[in-house]
């Protein structure tokens, strides 16, 4: 269905092509995943499927594309457009009218498809998707699953033969990813449609996987091959692949009730049984250092908050889970002074955060925003780093040093808009820590990261709360949750319903508990490295 | 209202009772009905009449307006124009004082010398009571006008009369519709990146700090434009089918022809020795426009998913409207004193009672149409 042959894509003005010696090809009918480490390509051949690589970006192809039998060279992205749907890393990005009923028509409309085709195929798409309730409803009054899902859904009604997505549940929670994927799923098995997707959290998609298709990265070629034949070689790999090589199974499980059975055949849990590792707790908790109590806040009519108690004492690690919209982004703008609370009390080091002036309130509290690049205004590194210094009031070149300590070898007059992902996470994490705050706030830190970029974070985060400094981080990545966190509060329509020692929240939880708590339940394993250092 | 059924004759489900967002009337019929009572505003500045007026489309709005769409609230907000318009008015009668006549003086404020090069220009001195009422009249007459642009807002999507463009003005369309998007998305990133200041350290009140933020806002904006552009693009946006060189340059020579021809007819009418030719003209430019749009409508191959009916509930509102604004003019005509009451010597305005019953003709949409029943109690 989709066929590439030894293509090679150079952008304008770089010195190496984005990815080369591309050469594979996905039947019909088949879910194909796109794994490799950020940076690596990936977008640029998603893009290269629905032509607007090199249509729309620039640069040169070589090689060739054909979808369903049409050369990209030849055909622009609107007259591919019947046959290949796209839905680009942001939703909201995509769409075009304002409500649910209207976006999901707009694709047909352009094609041309007769009227009463299209009310019928709006009808269907609105009950396969599960749609239904919020056909009238305005694009932006939805949270990021239905919106994932209103995407998909507008470039479904043409009945496109494949399905190209970028990073689809990146952004979601736990419960919203797996509503999309068994969207996916259905379309696959009920429909036939070809699906090429690209994904960081390898732990969501590679179960649903026919084929992987991995770009390594460094101008090596790509790796094709079964799900288990790709994860024994990836430098990427979700946490039951791990725990998979770790314990030397092959072939290599892909679900965790794969890995369950042969945790038990292999005797694996025999072997770990009594001893789990004791729960983590704080050496010694001192005082709180942010505290809230009985808070409420109310935004646009809703009640964002109702009645939130929270404490954090200094070397604590407290991750903040739920589903989006649960109300943990305002809970962190809470404690940082953004919003102001309606009725209950916030306080911060003993300062009340949206009473303090922003300049003395730095040195209490820091937040790293959901897009860090909002925290970043300077056009080089250098000229980030020593404004950062100024409104911090700290000696110059403190900043500097902790961008080195965190990225090394970004050079000072790179621009934050070039810089990766995680780099531009690394650079407002230094810029924040500037004002060395002893409370840290992160809100989805780890969105678009690869494993290794989260490696790097979870070291970073742990040396910092080893110094004593607090961190709170709102997070839908359960993985990252069971390495960092000492404590997780689950929050739900803005009360916190849970809250208490990692191990015993998400033990008892089935949607935040991570793949190796799964596998080797009931004892209490949360992450591979736990496995790794008791079977040394 | 007892009227509720006629409207879901034509309907196959079975009717929820829940918000229609598919306003049942299409978007142009009150367009159309609200810029007549505009025109019916602009005859008139009778205060007791305009007030008429603007309490008619509160009402009709209140009563049809749908209830949870986002644009439904542009009503309040274009009363509020209207209010700071008339108040404006006013102030500059108070300072810069008015031409018209007096003899009730109400205060006499110091006057300001002007150089000799500023003659005409005067400020401060004599406030009259005719000054202020005449001022009042004129700001309530503009403040109606605004008050039935609102009212068309809330009853109709813009984007949704957008929609009924002919195919060939499609693309204009779809651009018009993205701006309007936009704005709420600008509105915040502007708040985002502000509270991004404070989390930085920095005020983040104050004209610098809108000024800072202004730069990574704009670059946003582009960035989404493109991202926009290459979704539409990859959805088959600008599509264009294949179409017979005769035909295209029957087109182009039909709208290029129809646009002289509605210049040539203009002039005509306007004028001295226009003459009889003015008229014909200009209609036969019209509809050379207007065959040449639709033959371009062939180039695109788009549909339409559920286009509103023109139906007789349209011909109704638009009816409705367009005969209050006919009946306001011919009173102009006929009856001038009563519609704009004198101003000096000071007389109380009077109601003219035909006028008035004319105006209240514009209510008819909110008897016949039911208003859409709401998912919540309006605000």
């Amino acid at each position: 269905m989709i066929r590439f042959e030894d293509v090679s894509v150079t952008y304008d003005g770089a010195a190496r092509p984005a990815v080369q010696g591309v050469d594979f090809e996905v039947p019909e009918g088949e879910l194909v995943l796109l794994a490799g480490p950020s940076g690596t390509g990936k977008s640029t051949v998603l893009n290269a499927v629905s032509g607007l690589v090199p249509h729309f970006t620039g640069g040169t192809l070589r090689g060739r594309v054909t979808v369903a039998g049409r050369d990209t060279r030849t055909h622009r992205p609107r007259e591919l457009a019947d046959v290949v749907g796209t839905v680009g890393q942001d939703p909201l990005a995509h769409f075009v009218t304002d409500t649910v009923e209207d976006e999901l028509a707009y694709g047909m409309e352009s094609l041309g498809i007769a009227p009463a085709v299209m009310r019928r195929r709006v009808e269907e798409t609105l009950d396969l998707l599960g749609l239904a309730e919020l056909r009238d409803r305005a694009i932006a009054t939805l949270s990021g699953g239905q919106r994932q899902r209103v995407a998909i859904g507008s470039v479904l009604t043409p009945h496109p033969a494949v399905l190209v997505l970028d990073e689809p549940t990146s952004a979601l929670d736990p419960a919203a990813a797996e509503e999309v994927l068994a969207v996916l799923q259905r379309l696959v098995h009920d429909l036939g449609t070809t699906v090429l997707l690209a994904e960081h959290r390898l732990e969501r998609v590679v179960q649903y996987a026919d084929r992987v298709v991995l770009l390594p990265g460094d101008g090596a070629a790509p790796v094709c091959g079964t799900p288990a034949e790709v994860m024994a070689v990836s430098p990427v790999c979700p946490p039951v692949v791990e725990l998979g090589r770790l314990a030397g199974w092959s072939p290599l499980p892909m679900t965790v009730r794969d890995a369950r059975r042969r945790a038990v055949a292999s005797g694996l849990r025999d072997r770990l049984s009594g001893r789990a590792p004791a729960p983590r707790s704080v050496a010694d908790p001192g005082a709180a250092l942010a505290e809230v109590r009985s808070l409420a806040v109310r935004r646009d009519r809703v009640d964002a908050l109702r009645g939130v108690d929270l404490a954090v004492a200094p070397g604590e690690t407290v991750a903040l889970m739920g589903r989006n919209g649960a109300g943990k982004s305002t809970l962190l703008s809470a404690l940082v002074g953004l919003v102001a609370p309606d009725s209950g009390t916030v306080r911060v080091g003993g300062a009340v955060p949206h009473r303090t002036r922003p300049r003395d309130l730095v040195r209490l509290v820091g937040l790293v925003p959901q897009e860090p690049r909002d925290l970043l205004y300077a056009d080089t590194v250098g000229a980030e780093c020593a404004a950062a210094d100024r409104d911090a009031g700290a000696a110059p070149g403190t900043c500097r040093r902790l961008v080195s300590g965190l990225l090394p070898g970004v050079a000072d007059d790179s621009h934050p808009r070039d810089l990766s992902e995680g780099q531009r996470l690394a650079l407002a994490l230094a810029v924040v820590l500037a004002a060395r705050p002893p409370l840290l706030l992160l809100d989805e830190p780890t969105r678009g990261l690869d494993y290794a970029a989260k490696a790097r974070l979870v070291g970073v985060l742990r040396g910092l709360a080893a110094d004593g400094h607090a961190i709170v981080l709102a997070t839908h990545d359960v993985e990252l949750a069971a390495e960092l966190a000492h404590r997780v509060v689950l929050l739900a329509e803005g009360e916190v319903i849970a809250d208490g020692p990692t191990d015993d929240i998400v033990v008892s939880s089935p949607s935040f508990a991570p793949q190796v708590t799964k596998i080797l339940a009931p004892e209490r394993w949360l992450t591979v490295a736990q496995v790794r250092k008791a079977l040394t | 209202m007892g009227a509720a059924a006629p409207r879901r004759r034509g309907r196959v489900k079975p009717p929820v009772p829940r918000w229609q967002r598919r306003s049942p009337v299409h978007p142009g019929a009150w367009w159309l009905w609200s810029l007549s009572l505009g025109v019916a505003a602009s005859r008139t500045t009778n205060p007791l009449l305009l007030a008429l007026l603007v309490t008619v489309t509160a009402y009709v709005v209140a009563a049809c307006r749908p209830r949870s769409a986002p644009w439904s609230r542009s009503y309040t907000a274009f009363a509020k124009l209207a209010l700071a318009v008339l108040l404006l008015r006013l102030a500059f009668t108070v300072v810069l004082g008015s031409p018209v006549p007096g003899a009730h003086t109400l205060v006499t404020l110091p006057e300001v010398p002007l150089p000799h090069w500023a003659q005409g220009i005067r400020l401060g001195g004599r406030v009259t009571a005719e000054a202020l009422v005449f001022a009042l009249y004129d700001g309530l007459r503009i403040a109606t006008l605004l008050i039935c642009v609102g009212a068309a807002n809330a009853l109709a999507s813009p984007a949704r009369l957008l929609k009924s463009l002919p195919g060939a003005l499609y693309e204009l369309g779809v651009a018009a519709v993205v701006a309007l998007t936009f704005a709420p998305h600008l509105v915040a990133d502007v708040q985002r990146l502000r509270a991004a200041r404070r989390l930085r350290g920095r005020p983040d009140s104050g004209v610098r700090g809108l000024l800072q933020v202004g730069l990574p806002v704009l670059e946003g904006a582009l960035e989404r434009s493109v991202a926009l552009a290459a979704a539409m693009d990859a959805r088959g946006y600008g599509r264009s089918a294949d179409v017979p060189d005769r035909v295209r340059r029957t087109t182009a020579a039909l709208t290029l022809g129809g646009l002289l021809g509605v210049c040539a007819g203009t002039y005509g009418l306007l004028a001295a020795e226009g003459g009889g030719y003015g008229l014909p003209v200009l209609l036969a430019g019209v509809a050379a426009a207007l065959a040449g749009l639709r033959l371009g409508g062939r180039r695109s191959p788009r549909t339409r998913y559920r286009p509103d009916p023109w139906d007789a509930r349209a011909w109704l509102v638009s009816g409705a409207g367009a005969a209050v604004a006919a009946l306001l003019t011919l009173a102009s005509v006929r009856d001038p004193g009563a519609l704009s009451p004198g101003v000096v010597p000071l007389v109380a305005p009077a109601l003219p009672l035909w006028p008035a019953a004319a105006v209240l003709l514009a209510l008819l949409p909110a008897l016949v149409l039911p208003g859409a029943p709401s998912e919540k109690e309006p605000s």
